[in-house]
């Protein structure tokens, strides 16, 4: 985040996107009826800056009207609220979302003849009675501005375009540049026209530590380590970069790094998120996206496997495990919403995750009626509906016997037993079996033996007959408590096993209707499963109904114009902090217009060509001199570009939460690097569960993990959507209630506490210090220094680093009592109080430096 | 950008307290550059005259509203909103609509004239709905002769202060669902919450303290089994920038998160080590560019004021016996209700804008003439006691006290049916709640509900209603205050149309 400084950039007039009287959420009606779904933390000034933005860099210097970038957002966001896509609320029987037809825009425009189109006589009116939009809408006027683009527009003809991207693919062929020109490849070259058209000129590349700190949090999310900086300054080979670039995307660590982004779209969580919040276990799902990454899962089949995983002939377990995806909603668990209710809740938080994920658009403003701004009917929300709708699961979480409950499942899932835990089971279930049928027989025996004395029987015959008797009865009672702790044994060991919830279809299909203004019990017309109409259509069927499969085959077939263009533009923003769109949730007719529309077409074609190779992107984007930049700029161009849109330099920005908390681990040497698993629960402050849960909630306290269960990565952390953890949220990670595209940066005082002062970070930076004590003390500081930032420091660093360290020890030296707190009681260190205390505080120092917790 | 943008950089606007941020609310009508001068002398006036109090005010800028535009009356009638948050949701027919006629009505059926079918929880489905009249006593209170439970004597001194909304309603018949509605104006994740559309809205009076605090409290004497749950969204930002979330504070440990120096580190440490710190980034600075840096430095030059000016503020070791006598002898426990009003208080001389109390353990499914009890008991005594404080410091005019849950009880009961033990299940279409000080008027009762205390007579003050007064009452149009997420203009109040219940202002 900015100051705003960076706003006075720009054309005032396209800033302003004033309040629409939507009926947008009708509460009163409709508890089910809020389809404006949450799918980011939002960056501030989102439409406004959006259009400043247009203004800036879209424009330059060409002078020719683009319909999309200059015309179709005033129009979008001035008129479409009554003369747009949806029906109901459309005035006049006109509508300006389309050109020709019935209502189309040429009812108000004549082409070339700006004096005879209505349409500008009414945007150009001073009669409150005639001027669009109306003052009662408490829409933005349209500036004179604004007026001359439309004139200019009408006057080359009024003509119209598809939405950018809304248009198939097609590479645009990348600038032709001199020979000597700056850059490695099209990205380059593409930013660099750009920057052309601007009068400015890129960066220089940033040094090779920058380059390799930058490199490896931006693959890996960890910094790199000494001696990794070390090869790489030896290296002096001309593809040594490339070298690294292959090694860190070859390293477990990148699909871990690439899978938490994954996790915050698809708001992946360990709670449920409604009324108890009790416990759900989807780790299954997070490893498998973590290996799906690691193994470069081409992007096709990862939508695939997650879209209907389940629907293949014969499902892999990963298959099956990633068509967890449609079970990471927020669920409630049973017993005061209505079922029907909350089925309804949960199939359409699926549609809209799915419209976040893989389209780009807020699909879900079209529960209640049609889109305002994009071509969604609100049929053809229902006709999406209808794919998720057949789900063979209760819609709430079940009771609280058995290990169902306990193990954070809700059926349909399967069990994914290591061999030995198969092995254990498979003996603990034949062993029961055995004892099973002893016992049958015994009583079988004892149930023959007659009551009374038969005939000719003498007294100690029955005696002997009785003791029998009662021999057998003891050792039934025996075997079945022997039973008894077998089935212990078997639910301890159940507990233990892995179980990933699927998705799974009903054998007969549920019907699907419309659900008048979104009421989950006002049902209309039934719908058939299908795709929005300005989207390609899905390749026919016959014989069989539309399924899953078919509906994600057509997310991924060639022809689609936004899953490549939403994916590229997120992994984009992964690299250089904002995306080309920077609006990655919605790229739709409100989203933000490109900043380099040419380079993102680019990309998303040579992803689709590619067969959609994960790492190859990633690759050919590190690869380009734009990222290689560096971001040393003068305050002017940081003033100017804050975001760095016009990548005239390197991109800096704060590192999230995760990483900076895995910085703070592997820089101290306390990392445990183990993948995989259930969530773990690395200490927070005590009393947060406890402040919100109920006390029937499962688990209703945080108790903390031990061990080095608590220093492994931040992607394994237990997260309560009620209450996530403090160091994850204070550094703005989103809740995980809903989708999250993308994440705001603050810079904050708690921001500034949560450094300074968390246990863990202390922790690591006293563990580091006692380690460095055991280094040449000659370089000591330096190498301290380098550990966490992958910098030596020059003389004014090393100058103030050492005063301050003289500083700390004389002060520890004179308070020995305060130094000695800081000791660990545990460890034997055999080094002074005083020198472990002031070097602490010299790691405290450096991991609270801007640039510790900025990627530059 | 804009005028009203412009002008806050001239005023070094963008120095904002609790965080920085490019954050510019959106108002809809933009005041003219003179309009809004005047309005900021007006603003900054007002606070040289009202600063002399508790903590130092340090930032004149952030006294500065963040938009001038939604401001609709140059004097607010208030300046800082305490809300008492009875989650779980209260009895409205045992402590404040009174029906005495429902005596009659004992174990008899509710008219389905009266239900008309209306949709109910999982918990009551299908089932008899049977009549059960309060078995609390109602006394008429103070010169207004306003009817309230024995439940609550020592608010009932209070009664010509109090005004009782017995219409209030909402959408929600669950409590997550309707806690989210009525913190935020809607019943899904997402939305901002009241306090941060407030601290968007209006900026901070103290650069050293957040505009928006959150204290709970549960367990208490009252309900301690079915405890509902919370939700951090219930004091979000939303999509609003989290610079204007909740900051709850805890009850045991540090009452801000992370606020205190670890072990072997005293105060006199961390300003060396800030100091150094201080030293590098500015370094840094020079060499980057990046003025993100100096953010940071100031970021952190605030977090160690923090350090003093909050446990300064949750210390009551200042505080007279009196005071602390009136509050109630649970006041001197950490995380009580008693002691969370006595801090609020205390928030509000710091001039802390909008602080929010969450007392747990108003879901009253069964037991609930023993559960009230306790549950009245923890916060009668209290809410009086912060009423008169404030009065006596001179600050209840500038503060909105609400009181209220997230939805009411049915009239019909739950669990065993004997006329001093009963249940009630949720019961969305009409609750009562309360108002005081803040330029609200006293003594006044507003809002009829039919004889059953099932459906709304008249005057219906729906949550958006609510919301809307709330606004009006800080000085904010409500239609006025929004922010673009997602293509749309959001607002506190939603789209259906709200109202300023002007009624029961003073």
């Amino acid at each position: 985040m900015r100051l705003p400084v960076r706003l006075t950039v720009g054309h005032s007039d396209f800033l302003r996107c004033d309040s629409m009287t939507t009926r947008f959420e009708n509460y009163r009606r409709n508890p089910v009826s809020v389809r404006q779904r949450r799918a980011t933390v939002i960056h501030v000034f989102l439409l406004v800056v959006a259009h400043s933005f247009a203004a800036t860099l879209g424009q330059s210097q060409d002078t020719k009207i683009n319909f999309n970038r200059d015309i179709r957002p005033l129009l979008s966001d001035r008129c479409f609220h009554c003369h747009g896509p949806d029906e109901e609320d459309r005035k006049a029987g006109l509508r300006l979302d389309r050109r020709d037809g019935d209502e189309g825009a040429l009812n108000a425009l004549s082409p070339n003849d700006v004096a005879g189109s209505e349409l500008y006589k009414r945007i150009t009116s001073s009669d409150p009675d005639v001027v669009m939009p109306p003052p009662d809408a408490h829409k933005k006027p349209i500036s004179p501005q604004e007026q001359k683009l439309f004139r200019a527009w009408i006057e080359e003809g009024g003509n119209y375009e598809t939405f950018w991207a809304f248009t198939s693919l097609e590479p645009p062929s990348p600038p032709t540049v001199p020979a000597n020109s700056w850059g490695t490849g099209p990205i380059d070259w593409f930013v660099k026209r750009k920057l052309d058209e601007r009068g400015t000129s890129p960066q220089p590349a940033a040094d090779k530590r920058t380059l390799l700190r930058r490199l490896s949090l931006d693959l890996t999310g960890l910094p790199p380590s000494r001696s990794q900086i070390a090869e790489f300054l030896a290296d002096k080979s001309p593809n040594a970069y490339e070298k690294a670039v292959d090694r860190l995307l070859k390293s477990p660590r990148f699909g871990e790094h690439m899978g938490r982004h994954w996790l915050d779209l698809v708001r992946f969580a360990d709670t449920n998120g409604i009324h108890h919040d009790h416990y759900r276990d989807l780790s299954p799902y997070r490893d498998w996206v973590i290996r799906a990454f690691n193994q470069n899962l081409p992007y096709d089949d990862f939508v695939r496997y997650q879209l209907a995983g389940d629907l293949y002939e014969f499902p892999s377990n990963d298959q099956l495990t990633a068509s967890g995806f449609n079970r990471l909603h927020m669920i409630i668990d049973r017993g005061t919403m209505l079922p029907e209710e909350s089925h309804a809740r949960n199939v359409i938080d699926r549609v809209t995750s799915v419209g976040t994920a893989f389209m780009g658009l807020t699909v879900g403003c079209a529960v209640c009626h049609d889109h305002k701004y994009d071509p969604i009917s609100s049929r053809e929300f229902y006709q999406l509906y209808a794919f998720f709708n057949n789900i063979d699961a209760t819609p709430e979480t079940g009771g609280r016997s058995g290990n169902d409950f306990k193990r954070g499942l809700q059926q349909p899932y399967i069990e994914l037993p290591s061999p030995e835990q198969q092995i254990a089971r498979d003996k603990l279930h034949k062993q029961t079996t055995d004892l099973e049928k002893q016992i049958a027989e015994l009583k079988s025996v004892v149930g023959k033996q007659p009551k009374e004395k038969s005939a000719g029987e003498s007294r100690d015959e029955k005696k002997a007959a009785e003791n029998k008797t009662a021999d057998h009865q003891k050792k039934i009672k025996q075997l079945e408590a022997r039973r008894k702790q077998l089935q212990g044994e078997l639910s301890n060991l159940e507990m233990m096993i892995p179980a990933a919830m699927i998705m799974k279809e009903r054998s007969d299909i549920r019907p699907a209707h419309i659900m008048i203004r979104g009421v989950y019990d006002d049902l209309g017309e039934q719908v058939e499963r299908g795709t929005p109409a300005f989207l390609p259509p899905m390749a026919e069927v016959s014989g069989r109904p539309k399924s899953r499969m078919d509906l994600a085959n057509w997310f991924v077939s060639d022809e689609h114009p936004l899953t490549a263009r939403v994916a590229v533009n997120r992994f984009w923003q992964q690299l250089f902090g904002v995306g080309i769109v920077k609006t990655a949730e919605d790229i739709g007719a409100q989203g933000e217009w490109p900043s380099h529309l040419d380079l993102l077409n680019y990309l998303a074609s040579r992803f689709v060509s590619s067969k959609w190779d994960v790492k190859a992107l990633m690759k050919e984007m590190v690869m380009s001199e734009t990222y290689r930049q560096s971001s040393e700029a003068t305050p002017e161009q940081y003033k100017t570009d804050p975001e760095n849109r016009l990548l005239a330099r390197g991109s800096r920005y704060r590192l999230d939460a995760e990483v900076i908390r895995d910085q703070i681990l592997a820089t101290s040497g306390v990392m445990n690097s183990k993948m995989g698993g259930k969530s773990v629960k690395p200490p927070q402050p005590e009393g947060l569960w406890k402040a919100v849960s109920l006390p029937s909630s499962y688990p209703s306290r945080y108790v903390p993990d031990t061990g080095d269960q608590i220093v492994r990565r931040s992607v394994y952390t237990f997260w309560k959507r009620g209450l996530p953890p403090p160091q994850m949220t204070i550094l703005n990670a989103p809740t995980r209630e809903d989708c999250t595209a993308r994440r705001e940066r603050t810079n904050t005082p708690l921001q500034a506490l949560l450094l300074m002062n968390e246990q863990q970070y202390m922790k690591a930076a006293q563990l580091l210090a006692t380690r460095a004590l055991g280094w040449e003390k000659q370089g000591r500081l330096s190498a301290i220094y380098e550990t966490i930032t992958g910098k030596v420091p020059d003389a004014g660093e090393q100058e103030i680093l050492q005063k301050a360290f003289n500083d700390f020890e004389n002060f520890y030296r004179e308070r020995p009592a305060l130094a000695e707190a800081f000791a660990d009681k545990n460890s034997d260190s055999g080094y002074p109080d005083h020198a472990i205390a002031a070097w602490t505080m010299i790691i405290n120092t450096i991991y609270n430096l801007d640039i510790t917790k900025t990627r530059s | 950008m804009d005028d009203d943008h412009q002008h806050h950089l001239q005023l070094g606007y963008h120095e904002n307290t609790f965080v920085n941020g490019p954050t510019q609310p959106n108002f809809t009508s933009r005041a003219t550059a003179m309009n809004q001068n005047s309005h900021l002398t007006q603003a900054r006036r007002q606070f040289l005259k009202t600063s002399g109090m508790g903590l130092g005010v340090t930032a004149l800028g952030s006294l500065l509203p963040q938009n001038s535009a939604a401001l609709t009356q140059s004097k607010p009638a208030a300046k800082h909103v305490i809300f008492l948050f009875m989650a779980g949701a209260p009895s409205q027919v045992d402590l404040f609509d009174y029906k005495p006629d429902l005596d009659k009505q004992f174990k008899k059926p509710l008219p389905t004239s009266v239900s008309q079918g209306q949709r109910v929880t999982a918990m009551t489905r299908g089932k008899e709905q049977l009549v059960v009249p309060s078995m609390f006593k109602f006394n008429q209170a103070g010169e207004s002769g306003l009817w309230m439970s024995e439940l609550l004597p020592h608010l009932s001194k209070q009664a010509d202060r109090l005004c009782i909304l017995k219409s209030l309603n909402t959408n929600a018949i669950n409590h997550d669902p309707a806690k989210t509605f009525v913190c935020t104006g809607s019943e899904l994740p997402g939305k901002a919450s009241m306090g941060a559309w407030l601290s968007y809205g209006l900026g901070s009076i103290n650069k050293d303290l957040p505009d928006f605090i959150v204290l709970t409290s549960a367990f208490w004497t009252g309900g301690t089994r079915n405890v509902q749950g919370l939700y951090s969204r219930l004091w979000g930002s939303g999509f609003l920038p989290s610079k204007h979330q909740g900051v709850a504070f805890q009850t045991n440990g540090d009452p801000v998160l992370f606020l205190s120096n670890p072990k072997g580190v005293d105060a006199d440490v961390r300003r060396r080590m800030l100091d150094a710190t201080g030293a590098l980034n500015r370094k840094h600075l020079g060499e980057i560019g990046d003025s993100e840096i100096e953010t940071t430095i100031s970021q952190q030059e605030m977090a160690f004021r923090m350090q003093s000016s909050v446990p300064e503020l949750t210390d009551l070791s200042q505080e007279s016996k009196d005071v602390l006598d009136s509050y109630g002898p649970e006041v001197h426990k950490n995380g009580s209700f008693a002691r969370n009003c006595l801090q609020a208080r205390r928030m509000v001389e710091r001039g802390v804008r909008f602080i929010q109390l969450f007392h747990r353990g108003w879901d009253h499914h069964s037991i609930l003439p023993k559960q009230l009890r306790g549950q009245a008991y923890d916060v009668d005594q209290a809410c009086s006691a912060l009423i008169e404080d404030l009065e006596q410091r001179g600050l209840l005019d500038d503060t909105l006290i609400v009181f209220a849950g997230e939805f009411g009880r049915t009239v019909y009961g739950q669990g065993k049916l004997a006329r001093d033990d009963y249940g009630r299940d949720h019961h969305p279409r009409c609750f009562s709640g309360w108002l005081a000080g803040g330029g609200i008027k006293g003594g006044m009762s507003y809002g009829t509900t039919d004889d059953f205390s099932y459906n709304v007579a008249e005057n219906p003050v729906a949550v958006r209603d609510l919301h809307a007064t709330l606004l009006h009452q800080l000085g904010i149009n409500h239609e006025k205050l929004n922010f673009p997420f997602q293509g749309l203009d959001q607002k506190l109040t939603g789209v259906e149309p709200a109202r300023v219940v002007k009624e029961i202002l003073s």
